[in-house]
């Protein structure tokens, strides 16, 4: 099969076979479980559960709240010790909502019930698997139900085990021994949306693996091909593996899914597959523990177990001083290893200052292009690193900013040892900041601009009213003086003499006025005045020259 | 606190500089066997004063000074200044023409990586116009022993017509001035060799060996060695199969002057040439095409240096014009 390159990428050391060839093995539960009620950034879980309470083993204690929420279980069966905020695994080191379970060391499942995805329509498999808590194990732990849902069109089903980055083992492991599970769970995933073939992308460093899935897949009668890739960081970056085994490049802010084609990690088919053969709901994951340990290894995690207890499971060395989560190219420094593992950590780096030296001091860019040509974005990122140092955001989004996809390749290859893409966090976060102050003050303006509005249009009211109120007394009195009119005329009464008195000044006032009312038509020619002579006649007749005629209160379009 | 990419290709400034002064010597070894000694003594002077200038001036800037010194551009600089000027100019011109590079061109503009002029071309231009005579000393290949280079470049008395002959883009654009004049006749004199001037040809191949090991080492990029060579070779070829008596051939431009050194290492100079892909395409080929209009048409026998400084000032057009598309943008802008 043709495969298509991408531009840049590097090629850092693997350090992958510290941990590859330890097979996967469970690790025993921790003391407590810290089980977040969020499944991934943009959603938290309803809880449904409260202190004291027991548990089993894929008990829903959280459920799926938003569009973008999913469901989340208890990962052992035992008591419900608290349920309160704690730290996330996340930079940050922010806290969030945590069930902490007490296991009472039986791990007793709920009853599991195999789901026939065939026998129920889309939507109820799609509801299922939200409800099983299933989301990408490739890191960002997006619900796989939305990208399902995604709906018709998909010709191509991207199965990424490509594992790029340096070290991280675990979905190497899961490809050589899970390797039905997955290829079942991926038959799944290609029935729900309705794909014509599936391509598993495996980098080329991965031979077992690729072994392993390629037997799998001769079992099967699914359109499927196993695809050895280039080892080239990042082509296990969604959009390039869909690069490289289709051709197709998703630019940013579009979904495979609008190209016809849709991309799932191999540990999230692996889920899949647990949860529609077994009903199992997803309450634990495989994670690489390696580095700067005794015993690196691959190791099947409850999702919530302390960092710190899993690493105490593979002895770190003296020398180490902090916790990497992720790969060395793209993972964070842990703020604190009591956080737990969540769905999408897949690597746990134990790094010391020999491993990970620090950085040389940064020197001035050179302009020297290799950030450009390691660029896997087909960015200029020394020109985004000009424009975000000299904080000209605007020219950096014109720039392209947003499509960066902070893979690190450019950082890795600078010769000045400019953290590169330090530069663009600084200068994406700034730029996410404006905009949510620029959306708080139109707000501000909008809820000003209403009260103005609203204090106008009660004004208008107001006097709307009393000229009502006006029209009406002045009504009353015509009324009156109409019928004082008629007993006039019968009784020829003295007492409106002095109404009648008024009434004629005013009449005679009235005429004055319009006689000397100054006209600038008085100099015009004959014909002209004649003209003019006209038309105010019309208007007379039409009446729309009644100075007394009520001005219109308020204009109806204020009203809201 | 460190954020990732937690590991780094072992690449460094230092790392680039030293490759490029490596990629000079083998130039640099046949200038000196075939032209004299004497040029080693003014890259030794301009290497001194240049790593003393980068000092004092960053120690002025209150900038660390042991980092700026040890990552050897300012080496890289003084090499390329003393090898775009006459090999026997006395010292103080070499002096003088390195501070003009350092301080001026380079730290006036903010130091490293900020500089909008190519340094080593300043300071030909700068000095040709001060000099003229000093600057256009060319002796011919083995024409002057050791020590009288050395007595020259030290200060001794400078009889000019007796010790220089012409260069062969001298003598060509010399003897073109005469009215029956034919390239053919011209290229009699004895400051021509096979292609180009007499022994300077073979400077030449050292120059092209040194940028092929660039190339190799994925310092330099082939655009802008390509772009020049095509554009000035383009040119005189066009000029030449028009009136081949009036013009002289493509490979006597490309192997006369500095044609082979500003091929891969001048234009090349990443800080103060174009970026893009095709944006560097662009650049060279604009100093090869002005290169040879100036050379042909213009006051000075040797035009590169003009043509970059020109093609300089184009850069930050050239860059925003040529941005190359990014991913998933390839088609026209899909967004």
């Amino acid at each position: 099969m043709r495969l298509f390159g991408f531009h840049g990428g590097v090629k850092p050391e693997s350090h992958k076979s510290q941990s590859a060839n330890v097979p996967i093995a469970p690790l025993p539960l921790p003391a407590r479980l810290y089980v977040p009620l969020r499944p991934n950034t943009r959603a938290v879980a309803h809880c449904v559960v409260e202190p004291g309470q027991h548990v089993l083993k894929g008990q829903r204690i959280g459920d799926a709240e938003g569009v973008l929420g999913t469901a989340v279980h208890a990962p052992t069966s035992g008591i419900i010790a608290d349920i309160a905020d704690y730290p996330m695994a996340h930079p940050s080191g922010l806290t969030t909502r945590c069930v902490v379970i007490e296991p009472d060391g039986d791990d007793r499942w709920i009853e599991r019930v195999p789901f026939d995805h065939r026998a129920v329509d889309r939507q109820t498999v799609l509801n299922h698997l939200r409800d099983s808590g299933i989301v990408g194990l490739g890191g960002a732990a997006f619900p796989s139900h939305i990208k399902l849902g995604a709906g018709s069109g998909i010709e191509t089903l991207v199965l990424n085990g490509a594992e790029c980055e340096p070290w991280i083992t675990c979905d190497d492991r899961l490809m050589r021994e899970r390797a039905e599970a997955i290829v079942d769970g991926a038959g799944i995933l290609f029935e729900l949306i309705g794909a014509k073939r599936i391509l598993v992308g495996i980098e080329d460093n991965k031979p077992e693996a690729i072994d392993s899935m390629r037997s799998a897949c001769r079992a099967t009668s699914l359109p499927i091909e196993v695809i050895a890739v280039p080892t080239i960081y990042p082509a296990g970056g969604e959009k390039q593996l869909i690069r490289v085994l289709t051709g197709i490049e998703i630019p940013h802010g579009r979904l495979g899914g609008e190209f016809g084609v849709q991309c799932f990690n191999v540990g999230t088919a692996h889920a899949v597959h647990r949860a529609i053969r077994h009903g199992e709901p997803l309450v634990s994951r495989v994670i690489t523990i390696t580095g700067n340990v005794e015993r690196p290894g691959n190791f099947e995690v409850a999702i919530g177990t302390p960092i710190e207890a899993l690493l105490a499971h593979t002895s770190p060395r003296a020398d180490t001083d902090r916790c990497i989560l992720g790969g060395p190219m793209m993972g964070f420094a842990l703020p604190d290893l009591r956080v737990p593992v969540v769905k999408g950590s897949n690597c746990i780096i134990a790094a010391s200052p020999k491993l990970f030296p620090p950085p040389p001091p940064e020197l001035p860019c050179i302009r020297c292009g290799a950030c450009a040509r390691a660029c896997p974005a087909d960015l200029q990122p020394f020109e985004l690193y000009w424009f975000s140092r000299s904080r000209n955001f605007g020219k950096a989004q014109e720039y392209h900013l947003f499509d960066c996809i902070e893979c690190g390749c450019c950082a890795y290859v600078c010769p000045s040892h400019i953290p590169l893409v330090d530069y663009y966090r600084f200068a994406k976060t700034e730029i996410w900041a404006r905009e949510r102050e620029s959306e708080a003050a139109s707000q501000a303006r909008e809820r000003f601009e209403f009260r103005n509005e609203r204090q106008e249009r009660e004004k208008a009211e107001k006097a709307a009213k009393l000229a009502a109120k006006a029209a009406e007394t002045k009504a009353k009195l015509a009324q009156q003086a109409g019928q004082e009119v008629a007993s006039d005329a019968s009784a020829n009464a003295t007492g409106d003499d002095k109404k009648a008195l008024i009434a004629a000044a005013l009449a005679r006032a009235k005429q004055q006025r319009s006689t000397v009312q100054p006209k600038n038509t008085d100099n015009l020619p004959q014909a002209a005045q004649a003209e003019i002579a006209e038309i105010e006649a019309r208007r007379q007749a039409v009446g729309t020259q009644n100075p007394d005629a009520p001005e219109r209160a308020s204009p109806e379009d204020e009203a809201r | 606190m460190i954020h990732s990419p937690y590991i780094r290709r072992p690449t460094s400034v230092r790392g680039i500089m030293f490759n490029v002064l490596l990629a000079l010597t083998p130039g640099i070894a046949i200038y000196a066997w075939q032209v004299g000694a004497g040029i080693l003594v003014n890259l030794l002077i301009a290497s001194v004063v240049a790593v003393i200038a980068e000092a004092v001036v960053m120690r002025l800037r209150g900038r660390p000074v042991g980092v700026a010194v040890s990552d050897l551009s300012a080496v890289v600089t003084a090499w390329l200044v003393v090898l775009c000027f006459p090999p026997i100019v006395p010292w103080w011109v070499t002096m003088i023409g390195v501070l003009i590079a350092i301080v001026a061109v380079k730290h006036l503009y903010g130091g490293l990586g900020q500089n909008p002029f190519n340094p080593a071309m300043v300071a030909y231009c700068a000095l040709i116009i001060a000099y003229p005579a000093l600057m256009s000393q060319w002796p011919p290949a083995g024409g002057l022993d050791f020590n009288t280079q050395l007595s020259l470049i030290l200060g001794g008395a400078r009889e000019i017509d007796a010790i220089t002959g012409a260069t062969a883009l001298d003598a060509m654009r010399t003897g073109m001035r005469a009215a029956d004049a034919s390239i053919s006749a011209v290229m009699q004199h004895d400051a021509f060799g096979v292609l180009g001037g007499r022994g300077w040809e073979w400077i030449a191949v050292g120059y092209v060996a040194g940028g092929l090991y660039l190339l190799f080492r994925g310092i330099i990029t082939w655009h802008m060695p390509v772009a020049f060579i095509i554009a000035l070779g383009g040119i005189a070829a066009v000029f030449w199969a028009v009136s081949p008596e009036q013009f002289a051939s493509p490979l006597f431009h490309l192997a006369s002057g500095g044609a082979m050194l500003a091929a891969f290492f001048i234009v090349t100079d990443p800080v103060s040439g174009a970026t893009t892909p095709r944006g560097k395409l662009i650049f060279a080929a604009g100093v090869g095409l002005l290169a040879y209009l100036i050379r042909n048409f213009g006051a000075f026998p040797e035009g590169i240096a003009f043509a970059v400084l020109l093609m300089n000032m184009c850069v930050p057009l050239i860059d925003m014009k040529t941005q190359p598309p990014v991913f998933g943008q390839k088609n026209g802008g899909m967004r």
